[in-house]
């Protein structure tokens, strides 16, 4: 039983995880917290399974999708974004609800208000141990999260581009007097934060086998908290505070039992938090 | 009759743009959990008219400082966080509070509270004299910010606004200020909640929703934060949009979402904030009686 638990916290925490990295990394360039990072969430899953019945094919699909919603937020960004950095912060926050509200609105009117299904086939089958059983699709999240996080762990710690990303997170007019591509680096930015938010959608698309205009709706805050634990802006603690905050909404919820609902618990969490720690769990130095 | 109810709903939305405006426009701190003071207003005069029979008068003021107790605790913690994290501090607040009247039993949980028909010197006060009531409480509020905003208070507040820094090194104890800013504005909203109360006659936890602060925020950007006149027009505005839209009702919350995103981006100081197409319109046409022009 407590190894089951534990698995399915950290097959939660994996899919917060990968949902909460397109605003954290989002905040990390812009300092705009972008609710609107939920409706890719949403927008992902209708499209990874468009693409799906379209092809039979689930890793083009996947591919698919991180790309078109990695374009949209490109979009998103040079139309609307960048137009308001150096106004007040409750500026962008209020245009990137907008965007939500218009997003989910869309998504309902072209689809229809109703849940719809995902059935996908795996390729493998799932394990099931003495007392822990782990379906396929579960595989599939945990694998998929995995390899985009390293792949996005080797891009900012690795690569040219990555060096250019850090140094803009720390200072935008910094790094732009160094020579830095900044326009390379904030593109970069939304396809790789809209479209892990959308590969998060299709995953919990597929675990679930339902999709609807409105499962953006949860992720959209909870994703707040998420990034607030782990420091704002900081990759790395936004891993570590998806893996805690599945960790504790699975045993508390779950285990213990809890006088609030599920998902109200990060919230809790984030409150206790903030007045112990105002900075984040993880708070990098310079942030 | 319909368009009392309507009247009823923009007036007490007009009051919580007000309400907030207080504390984004004037103190500058960013709150996305106005409805959970809207709503703590609500549920403790649905618990005190509905389940102690108290009168009109007493509901309402215990109610606006109930929400005001508790908006002064998130003050205090506005102290310890700032900016973006008291932006999802606020946020969590409402989810919190919403989370605790729909599983607490005490607060109806699921099943809500009901609210008996507001009576005053024993007569039932229909909805033409609720909207009175709205109308006298929103002229309140608007003497009060005019108040403020002549008083050292305003002028406290305004420069904690544009520059807490320089605001602290000329004296002005910004956290004082802080903190009494969230008191004033959650006391408003606890007002608001217990009109809203007794118009519904039966209040539920998903009326106070994190989208219903979004609503009342977005209220008084569109129209212009930190004036007296930009919450009340951008209630109108926004409060009317879902009716004049209603013949393309399917696409309500579409143009809802357009709108907040064509405002932001080209008129983000609200409709009758400072340097805005209406703000200009109406300086032209203002006859020059001093030769001061800013």
């Amino acid at each position: 039983m407590f190894l089951q638990q534990l698995v399915n916290s950290i097959v939660i925490g994996s899919v917060y995880a990968l949902t909460a990295m397109g605003a954290t990394l989002v905040y990390g360039i812009l300092r705009v917290l972008d609710i609107a990072n939920a409706g890719a969430y949403a927008v992902g899953a209708y499209i990874g399974m468009a693409i799906y019945a379209l092809t039979g094919n689930l890793f083009v699909s996947l591919i698919a999708t991180l790309i078109i919603s990695g374009a949209i937020g490109i979009c998103l960004e040079k139309f609307i974004y960048l137009r308001l950095l150096d106004k007040p912060s409750i500026v962008p926050l209020i245009t990137s609800i907008g965007v939500f509200i218009f997003i989910e609105d869309l998504l309902r009117l072209l689809n229809g208000p109703y849940a719809k299904r995902f059935p996908a086939k795996l390729p493998f089958s799932g394990i099931q141990l003495s007392s822990v059983s782990i379906p396929a699709t579960w595989i599939l999240v945990m694998v998929v999260t995995a390899v985009l996080l390293f792949i996005l762990w080797y891009i900012l710690y690795h690569t040219r581009i990555g060096l250019a990303w850090r140094a803009t997170a720390q200072d935008m007019e910094t790094a732009k007097a160094m020579g830095v591509n900044i326009n390379l680096v904030v593109a970069l930015n939304f396809l790789l934060g809209y479209g892990f938010a959308a590969v998060a959608g299709s995953l919990i698309g597929i675990m679930y086998n339902s999709i609807s205009p409105t499962m953006g709706d949860t992720p959209a805050y909870k994703m707040l908290a998420i990034i607030v634990l782990g420091g704002l802006g900081n990759p790395v603690g936004t891993v570590l505070a998806a893996l805690i905050i599945g960790l504790v909404e699975t045993f508390l919820g779950g285990y213990i039992g809890f006088f609030l609902p599920r998902d109200a618990i990060a919230f809790v969490a984030l409150i206790i938090m903030l007045l112990i720690r105002p900075k984040g769990l993880f708070a990098s130095n310079n942030a | 009759m319909y368009g009392i109810v309507v009247a009823i709903n923009v007036g007490i939305f007009a009051i919580l743009a007000l309400s907030v405006n207080i504390i984004t426009g004037y103190a500058g701190q960013p709150n996305l959990g106005q409805a959970s003071f809207f709503g703590i207003g609500a549920y403790t005069t649905a618990i005190l008219a509905g389940k102690y029979g108290v009168g009109f008068l007493p509901s309402l003021i215990i109610s606006g400082f109930i929400a005001g107790i508790v908006g002064l605790l998130l003050g205090l913690a506005s102290l310890r966080v700032r900016d973006d994290f008291l932006a999802i501090t606020t946020i969590g607040f409402n989810f919190v509070v919403v989370a605790i009247f729909q599983y607490v039993p005490f607060f109806g949980a699921s099943m809500g509270l009901s609210i008996p028909p507001l009576k005053l010197f024993g007569y039932p006060v229909g909805y033409v004299g609720l909207f009175i009531i709205i109308l006298l409480l929103m002229l309140l509020v608007i003497l009060f910010t005019k108040r403020m905003e002549r008083s050292w208070i305003g002028i406290a507040l305004v420069s904690i606004r544009n520059n807490e820094e320089a605001a602290e090194s000329l004296g002005i104890d910004t956290r004082k200020f802080k903190v009494i800013s969230f008191g004033i504005g959650t006391l408003i909203a606890g007002f608001a909640g217990s009109v809203y109360a007794y118009y519904m006659g039966f209040i539920m936890s998903y009326n106070f929703q994190f989208m219903t602060s979004i609503t009342i925020l977005s209220m008084a950007v569109v129209g212009g934060l930190g004036t007296i006149a930009g919450p009340i027009i951008g209630a109108i505005v926004l409060g009317l949009a879902p009716e004049i839209f209603r013949f393309v009702s399917d696409y309500r919350l579409l143009i809802y979402g357009a709108i907040l995103i064509l405002m932001m981006s080209f008129q983000p100081q609200g409709l009758v904030g400072d340097g805005s197409i209406f703000a200009n319109i109406v300086r032209k046409l203002r006859p020059k009686t001093s030769g001061v022009d800013q």
